[in-house]
């Protein structure tokens, strides 16, 4: 297959994958108009921030942004917390039951985890979290594939480097902390990178336990929001920007952990 | 040196030396027991018992699962997500042709790897609402499809109970393109560029190469790929719930969904894990049945 083919192609697939982004921004942009008018309009004349205006006075988006932010904060700070802790005895220590643990944790990703999702929603109702921000980041606050890639970056941390602040007089505590932590700051990078998206869209289980509107994230509030207001799809629009913008944002800065993220996470 | 470390790591109060491994797995492991390993493993147990929150458990024995079997909505649902199915190996493929042309012509496409990068990272709600206007019947998809003249009228997208469930697959296929086009690009740079020039060297033409070096060696991430890809289709909800609530009449219904609306809407906790059981049961034996077929293949193969 000749090379312009190829290209005519991948320029096809991308236009295919992003023009609908276009059409969103393009939307949300326009002041005044039927939605559906042909030919699309992708240039707004002129462009107008009304329905952002608009959906920020009508609904509580600022609210809803709050508690994204809050929830994604937590989750990922309890995530890579987690991680860090637990795989550094698993890649650097030796002790009883060792290996079993490892491989429970890495086989705990075969387990049906949609059953697993009625018992939650118990848990959490017998623990009084339903509707409580505690009751959306708990069960995902270990993260399998964050154990997983912590073990892996302090696997290849050389062995000299433990021994020389074993014999500066460092305490398992603060080897970990002080010596081997920075040195798998990048490992901590990407899955806190991962993390992000993954807490910053997460959207099931938010609204399984969360019933009050006032602490909806964004993408159960916007939900709400396509409902409430069906015929006005510029506001929908504006407010679907609003919520997907930050995660694009640092995409773009970010891609190559991004990217990473996902490569380790595949080539187990 | 060696020596020394050892001896004053010994120093230290021998308890505290024997706990500190498991303090540091304490948080992760009780999260992941509460949270992963407790509730499969007694939601499993809880699909041979009647409960629905309010009263005590009441031991029901295949109950549940008999009840089933008479269900005709759990047989559309099951039938719908077999259906589903079929996402896999058209995603499969492209994903795979898009990531052999990247690979091929790498330098200066960043910009375009993000490009269809950029669903996959964008939030299912703005995904399936943005489509929902996509596929209105003034919308977009039906003018493109008009002007280029594929069609004689607008097609009803997701209000045609024949068409809607291939409507929001192709969303799932849309959404997942870019995501299996990093794993297999990853799969594609694994391999060496010898395999290719051997394989030139003996007179293999472009189709000879692809179909008898670079796809045997890609296996592993193809299996790796289809299994992700398998399980995320049998268990699809949130582009259907977004996009069509399971309509029209129940034409986009699936398992996820039927499991979800008994657990949580009509709080038949029971049933709703016995539908899970068995949703359970269909992905373990398709991964099994994909694992042996795709099994042999890979640098370690040759």
């Amino acid at each position: 297959m000749s090379a312009a083919v190829e290209y005519a192609g991948l320029a096809l697939v991308a236009a295919v994958t992003a023009f609908p982004f276009v059409w969103l921004l393009a939307t949300s942009l326009r002041g005044s108009g039927a939605v559906f008018s042909f030919p699309p309009v992708i240039v707004p004349r002129p462009p107008t921030l009304a329905n952002y205006v608009g959906v920020w006075e009508t609904m509580p988006i600022g609210r809803f942004f709050l508690n994204t932010v809050y929830l994604t904060g937590m989750g990922i700070t309890l995530t890579v917390a987690t991680s860090a802790l637990a795989g550094y005895p698993l890649a650097r220590m030796r002790f009883p039951g060792r290996d079993a643990i490892f491989y429970a944790i890495v086989g705990s990703l075969m387990l049906p985890q949609h059953v697993g999702l009625i018992l939650n929603f118990v848990t959490m109702m017998r623990l009084h979290l339903i509707d409580t921000f505690a009751a959306v980041y708990l069960p995902s606050a270990a993260s399998v594939f964050g154990i997983f890639l912590l073990r892996q970056a302090y696997l290849v941390i050389p062995l000299e480097i433990e021994d020389a602040a074993r014999i500066d007089g460092a305490g398992e505590l603060r080897l970990w902390g002080q010596i081997m932590l920075p040195l798998v700051a990048p490992a901590l990078a990407t899955l806190a990178i991962v993390e992000f998206s993954a807490y910053w869209n997460s959207f099931l289980w938010p609204l399984i336990v969360l019933k009050s509107p006032e602490k909806y994230p964004l993408a159960v509030g916007l939900l709400n929001l396509s409902g409430l207001f069906a015929h006005n799809t510029r506001y929908v629009a504006a407010g679907a920007v609003m919520m997907t913008l930050p995660m694009i944002v640092v995409f773009l800065a970010l891609q190559r952990y991004f990217l990473r993220g996902i490569t380790i996470g595949a080539v187990r | 040196m060696e020596r020394q470390a050892v001896a004053r790591s010994r120093r230290a109060p021998a308890i505290r030396r024997i706990l500190t491994p498991y303090l540091f797995l304490l948080p992760a492991l009780g999260l992941l027991a509460a949270f992963t390993f407790y509730p499969v493993a007694l939601g499993t147990v809880l699909s041979l018992f009647e409960y629905n929150v309010i009263a005590p458990p009441r031991f029901a024995g295949l109950a549940n699962f008999r009840a089933l079997w008479s269900d005709r909505y759990f047989w559309i649902a099951l039938e719908n997500s077999v259906t589903y199915l079929a996402v896999v190996p058209v995603l499969q493929g492209c994903a795979i042709l898009l990531a052999l042309w990247v690979h091929r012509s790498a330098r200066g496409l960043g910009w375009l790897r993000a490009a269809y990068y950029l669903p996959v990272v964008t939030s299912i709600v703005v995904v399936g609402m943005l489509w929902r206007w996509l596929y209105d019947d003034a919308g977009l998809v039906n003018y493109l499809l008009l002007q280029l003249r594929l069609l004689h009228g607008p097609v009803h997208w997701l209000s045609d109970p024949g068409i809607a469930l291939y409507a929001v697959m192709f969303v799932t296929l849309w959404k997942g393109l870019g995501y299996y086009m990093v794993i297999y690009l990853a799969g594609l740079e694994a391999i060496p560029p010898t395999f290719a020039e051997a394989a030139a060297i003996d007179g293999a033409g472009p189709a000879q190469q692809l179909w008898r070096v670079t796809l045997p060696l890609l296996r592993p991430s193809i299996l790796l790929a289809t299994t992700l890809s398998a399980i995320s289709a049998l268990r699809v909800f949130e582009e259907v719930y977004v996009m069509t609530g399971g309509g029209p009449i129940y034409a986009t219904y699936t398992m996820f969904y039927y499991m979800f609306d008994q657990a949580f809407g009509a709080l038949h906790l029971g049933y709703a894990a016995a539908i899970g059981v068995v949703l359970a049961a269909v992905t373990i034996g398709l991964s099994v049945a994909n694992f042996k077929l795709l099994r042999e293949g890979g640098l370690a193969y040759y």
